[in-house]
């Protein structure tokens, strides 16, 4: 077998992965009770989904056609930088504008702790 | 000093290149020859009583590895709670005092943390050591998340320190 039919299918092999980690954390988005879960699905598991898709792109390029493909890597790189911070960002905001946790929640460290400033903020603004 | 070691392996390249005797001056005999500068200033740099100049590069190879075992299994772990035919998961919001202490470090840890599936840093409390994580499944999976943190903090403090 040649090398450029061996990287077709290690290339076709991880893209078909990617495939099926996005149809997954699609189904996961539609199962999941509450925002917080969803955004696991929403925004984890596609990072896989991207990163299994672009990496196989990137070998069936390299292998296929010796072409060094540094845009895709960059797309990676990008992913990887944004995908949190997004994440991260929509979740504050569902907590911060008391969106509820789904009834199978077990513990919540934060709700104390942010109540508490909520408090003190009153407090401060009542008296001045 | 790094800088010191830096210099030295762009000699070593050059020398090589030069000793090499080709026809004309080839990039790839230069390249070839900075792998070897690396491999003698490796073996070398105890002798000049500083660091690996490279060291905090391999470093930084490492924490990407670790990060790509960690993606993959917890990821393996998300997508069975979620294709499993009765959901049961018991979602809660936990949480951890890192040791970690400079802003670059923390925001470093609660990158790959809320990259990995299962786990998102909610909060970070504004004295910037505090982070709470919502989890997927905090009782089963709380213990390994947890190892999972100090396996990032140890690969994130070879690379900052």
């Amino acid at each position: 077998m040649s090398v450029e039919k061996i990287g077709e299918l290690v290339g076709v092999a991880f893209i078909f992965a990617g495939a099926i980690a996005s149809v997954i954390s699609a189904f996961g988005l539609l199962r999941l009770p509450d925002i917080y879960t969803r955004s696991h699905a929403a925004t984890k598991s596609s990072t896989l989904a991207v990163l299994l898709t672009l990496s196989g792109t990137f070998i069936y390029f390299l292998l296929g056609e010796q072409f060094v493909s540094v845009r895709v890597l960059l797309g990676i790189v990008f992913v990887f930088l944004t995908a949190p911070v997004a994440g991260h960002l929509i979740v504050r905001a569902a907590y911060r504008s008391k969106v509820k946790l789904a009834d199978i929640s077990v513990e919540d460290a934060l709700y104390d702790v942010l109540h508490k400033e909520e408090d003190e903020k009153k407090d401060g603004a009542g008296r001045s | 000093m790094p800088a010191a070691q830096l210099l030295l392996n762009i000699f070593i390249a050059f020398l090589w290149m030069l000793l090499m005797d080709e026809d004309e001056l080839n990039f790839t005999t230069f390249l070839a020859g900075f792998l070897v500068g690396i491999g003698i200033i490796f073996f070398m740099h105890r002798f000049f009583g500083t660091q690996f100049y490279l060291r905090r590069f391999i470093s930084i190879v490492k924490l990407i590895f670790i990060f790509a075992s960690e993606l993959t299994q917890s990821s393996i772990i998300v997508l069975k709670q979620i294709l499993s035919p009765k959901l049961n998961i018991e979602p809660g919001i936990f949480k951890y005092e890192t040791v970690l202490k400079s802003d670059v470090e923390v925001t470093m840890l609660s990158m790959l943390l809320t990259l990995t599936p299962g786990s998102v840093v909610m909060e970070v409390a504004p004295e910037g050591t505090t982070l709470y994580i919502h989890a997927m499944d905090v009782k089963q999976s709380k213990a390994s998340l947890i190892s999972q943190l100090k396996n990032f903090e140890k690969a994130i403090m070879e690379v900052t320190r």
